[in-house]
């Protein structure tokens, strides 16, 4: 492979420039510093140059241009990624797919909608809704996500539970590969002839190469949609509501659970008024065909009554709805009114041993005296744990980050998984061998090589490297610049 | 000969000379290995990847003839001792099984906990769990719960080499490393040795409704079809069946839940179908007999998207039925020289909407000289992926698209 100095950086500068015009190629250090993190932004790589394609024979040109001189890429959507997946390469290029948000075709009738990696994930579901359709991933950054971003993390959101992640809703996509070919995986039909190699690219991480089209699927807006906030004295009889609702046959669209400390902080953060007193809140919504929805809500309410529920609120219009969804939604910017910094874990269990982790995540916080504050998607078993800390203070910093690994151990020991929508990244490629064995591994990397045999797409993402495993695994520090500017949320 | 039994049985216990019925797609095998485990996989393959033997997996041999022939065989590693539900929690909606499970058999276990892997049709029941996902069969209620590929949340195969790897896990949200079920799903065996599997499993409904409506015109049985769609029931499975070509159509749409509401939801449905297709609509609590059931040999399954199922019905060369929901549909042809005929028709009628048509299940001698699978995109990527995965090409050599 060719050596990547500045030299060689500067000449691909002015291929590129006879390609994109002089606009979509910055080299100015100044402007590269705007991309040097995505939404973890304790990882921070000033690339070696950005680029701006509008199109797919553009991105194909940059491509074909990197990989002709060994140089690594990157593909970055809106930059909302949270383990660092668009984390830009010092000296490679950061490939930007924002000038690419085109919605190309909105046709409910084939139950689709063709879209530019940059569009906007809510955009999807705008564009579609004057039909009454929608686009069902709705990952909690969805008013500034890219679907592009959607594809490569495979995003879920809290409606997963019901409706899947993003690989059960693309048909298709069209992809640069890391040689710079074109081509389409799947396409405007299900089962397409050969190996699904779309089922594989979706939730690569952008290792595989960069999407420039998709083709995705749109679903029938609900006929009705029932929301209900339901106050528990603590977590255990919160958890055993959820397993009662599982247990009873009902899926819901969301189960969503808040603990006492993350209450606190919302409520400081956004006066959401949750009920007084409640050790723990859970927000479960229903949507379906009126009739259907009608009875299933009356079983969850029952359920959440006979665990221990005070007090049950049930949403009369959609304000109310958006009332009790503010404070879950809120509850990861939320945790900075309580703390001035904190590690936002994203980790999976099995659901039914919910109150047992909790439980030991408790003994492990009152063991260390750090404060974890717990939101998660308690229909999966997808733990989100805010582990709170004052850089300020010597050792807390450290403190927390031992406790928060110790929180994927628990996950990883009772079954579950190192991340559930956030991705690996760079963030997580250190714990993979946790969780898989090195044939595992050497294994989805045969995969890698049929796409990029020369490993210049999105090098040192998902799977360990000696360099990067060397180094201590991160930690949250400040809330992300998108976020503090109104633009985003985390879930 | 003998030799190589001996370094096979070194391996597996468990290894015969091959039998009369010890044949795939028409070629015979040489030996049968039997292995009990994933570990005695990983030693047969380990001892025949020694041997050069070029091998196939079997289950319950149901799909045998789905792709082509191998162009080489010597040793049918079967599955079905390997028959056993390693671990369900029914609390978390998840089971681990091994491949050479029945899938009726999976499914009468979950029954009694009320719940189902959510594959059906008749062709997805008579075969093994390894089969089902190396043959991505799927019946009407993929419509709803998705395929093979959407439920299946975890995998453990053998590589030719007797490598063991794992991908995905036991819980369904989980997106660490890639995502390798996918890539076995519907790869006929030309990746590995498929040997264990973990499925997100959805609860049984208390209720289910059939709605049919019979019509002499395609236009008409697809505006009912597309009038269901637009709809928000919320169907299970929208399905066709067209016994005869040009003849009536009848469709059916599956709906379920709570038994409080079933019927008036069922009648609803009943009068929107009545409506769209001009002719009254019938409710019944058990299936028509043709639901999910494949039609007589020689079939191609074609797929399209939804906007084309009234061409497609109008103009198919051969009987259609299956989920026009999804847009996937087994056709069946001509079990003579017709044949080839009718499958270029049909491919040339699916590619006007963006679909595809298979061969799936015919008498060698009716596939011979046939391009059964049809023009493949990305096809570069996927021989890249097969020399990767398995470069010495023995694992189920020819059965799949390109030569692979």
């Amino acid at each position: 492979m060719t050596t990547y100095e500045g030299a060689t950086l500067g000449l691909l500068a002015a291929e590129l420039h006879a390609v994109l015009g002089p606009t979509a190629v910055i080299t100015d250090r100044q402007r590269l510093r705007t991309y040097e993190c995505d939404g973890l932004a304790q990882h921070r790589v000033v690339p070696g140059m950005v680029v701006l394609p509008e199109s797919a024979e553009q991105v194909a040109a940059v491509v074909r241009a990197c990989a002709a001189q060994g140089i690594p890429f990157v593909a970055r959507g809106s930059g909302t990624g949270l383990s660092g997946g668009a984390l830009p390469h010092a000296e490679g290029v950061l490939i930007v797919t924002s000038r690419m948000r085109r919605i190309l075709e909105v046709d409910a009738a084939n139950e689709r909608a063709i879209v530019e990696p940059g569009v906007v994930n809510l955009d999807v579901t705008k564009a579609a809704a004057p039909q009454g359709w929608y686009f069902a991933p709705d990952p909690s950054s969805q008013q500034i996500c890219s679907v592009g971003g959607n594809v490569a993390e495979n995003s879920g959101g809290a409606h997963c539970l019901k409706y899947g992640f993003t690989t059960h809703h693309v048909l298709g996509v069209e992809v640069v590969t890391p040689d710079g070919e074109l081509v389409w995986l799947g396409g405007t039909t299900r089962d397409v002839p050969g190996y699904d190699l779309l089922g594989a690219f979706v939730g690569s991480e952008g290792t595989l190469g960069i999407t420039t089209k998709i083709v995705v699927r749109l679903l029938r807006s609900p006929e009705s949609v029932r929301c209900l906030l339901a106050a528990f004295p603590g977590v255990d009889e919160a958890g055993a509501a959820v397993s009662a609702i599982i247990a009873g046959g009902v899926t819901p669209a969301a189960i969503e659970m808040m603990d006492a400390l993350a209450i606190e902080a919302a409520e400081a953060a956004v006066a959401c008024g949750y009920p007084d007193g409640a050790g723990a809140v859970l927000i479960v919504e229903l949507d379906g065909p009126a009739g259907e929805v009608e009875h299933t809500f009356a079983a969850v309410r029952r359920h959440c009554t006979d665990a221990g529920a005070f007090e049950i609120r049930l949403a009369q219009d959609a304000d109310e709805r958006a009332r009790f969804w503010k404070g879950r939604k809120s509850a990861f910017a939320a945790v900075g009114r309580i703390s001035p910094d904190y590690i936002v874990q994203d980790g999976v269990i099995p659901r039914t041993v919910l109150p047992d982790v909790l439980r030991r995540i408790t003994e492990l916080s009152a063991g260390t005296g750090v404060r974890v504050a717990n939101v998660f998607h308690a229909g999966d078993g997808n733990l989100h744990p805010l582990v709170l800390f004052d850089e300020s203070k010597p050792g807390e910093a450290q403190a927390a980050e031992e406790v928060s690994a110790a929180i994927l151990d628990l996950c990883i020991s009772y079954g579950g998984s190192i991340t559930g929508e956030h991705g690996v990244g760079v963030d997580k490629a250190c714990h993979m061998p946790r969780m898989f064995t090195t044939d595992d591994l050497d294994t989805m990397q045969l995969l890698r090589r049929a796409f990029d045999p020369t490993g210049v797409c999105n090098p040192g993402k998902v799977f360990p490297t000696p360099r990067l495993c060397g180094e201590v695994p991160g930690k949250r520090k400040a809330v992300h610049p998108l976020q503090a500017a109104g633009l985003a949320e985390q879930f | 000969m003998a030799t190589t039994l001996h370094g096979l049985q070194a391996a597996c216990g468990e290894v015969t000379e091959a039998g009369a019925d010890d044949v795939v797609d028409g070629v015979p095998a040489r030996w049968v290995a039997w292995p009990g485990s994933t570990e005695e996989v990983s030693a047969v393959l380990r001892a025949a990847a020694g041997l050069g033997l070029r091998v196939v997996a079997r289950g319950t041999g149901t799909r045998m003839t789905w792709g082509l022939p191998p162009t080489d065989l010597d040793l049918i590693v079967d599955l079905s001792r390997m028959n056993a539900v390693v671990a369900h929690v029914a609390g978390d909606l998840v089971v681990t099984v091994q491949a050479g499970l029945r899938m009726v058999d999976l499914q009468d276990l979950l029954a009694t906990h009320g719940q189902q892997l959510a594959l059906d049709g008749f062709d997805t029941l008579g075969g093994t769990i390894g089969g089902t996902i190396a043959t991505a069969a799927s019946g009407p209620s993929r419509y709803r719960y998705g395929s093979v590929r959407d439920l299946l949340i975890g995998i453990t195969v053998v590589l030719a080499d007797g490598t063991v790897a794992r991908a995905g896990g036991t819980v369904v949200k989980n997106v660490a490393g890639y995502d390798l079920g996918k890539l076995y799903t519907g790869s006929l065996g030309t990746l590995g040795v498929i040997t264990e599997a973990v499925f997100r499993l959805h609860p049984l409904p208390e209720a289910r409704r059939w709605i049919t409506a019979t019509t002499d015109g395609s236009a008409q049985a697809a505006a009912g079809i597309a009038a269901v769609r637009a709809s928000q029931h919320a169907p299970v499975a929208l399905e066709v069946d067209l016994a005869m070509p040009g003849g009536a159509v009848t469709i059916g749409v599956a709906i379920e839940g709570v038994a409080g509401s079933i019927s008036a939801r069922a009648d609803d449905v009943r009068d929107l179908v009545g409506a769209a297709v001009g002719i009254p609509a019938t409710v019944a609590e058990h299936p028509p007999d043709w639901w999910g059931q494949p039609p007589q040999a020689p079939y191609a399954t074609v797929t399209c998207q939804p906007t084309g199922l009234a061409d497609l019905l109008a103009t198919a060369p051969g009987t259609l039925r299956g989920s026009a929901g999804a847009g996937v549909l087994a056709s069946g042809l001509t079990d003579d020289d017709r044949l080839g005929a009718e499958l270029a028709r049909l491919r040339q009628i699916a590619g006007q909407h963006g679909g595809y048509a298979v061969l799936r299940c015919a008498a060698p001698h009716r596939r011979a000289g046939l391009d059964v699978w049809g023009p493949v995109p990305a096809m570069t990527l996927m021989r890249r992926l097969k020399d990767q995965f398995d470069p010495e090409h023995r694992l189920a050599p020819g059965r799949f698209v390109g030569g692979i």
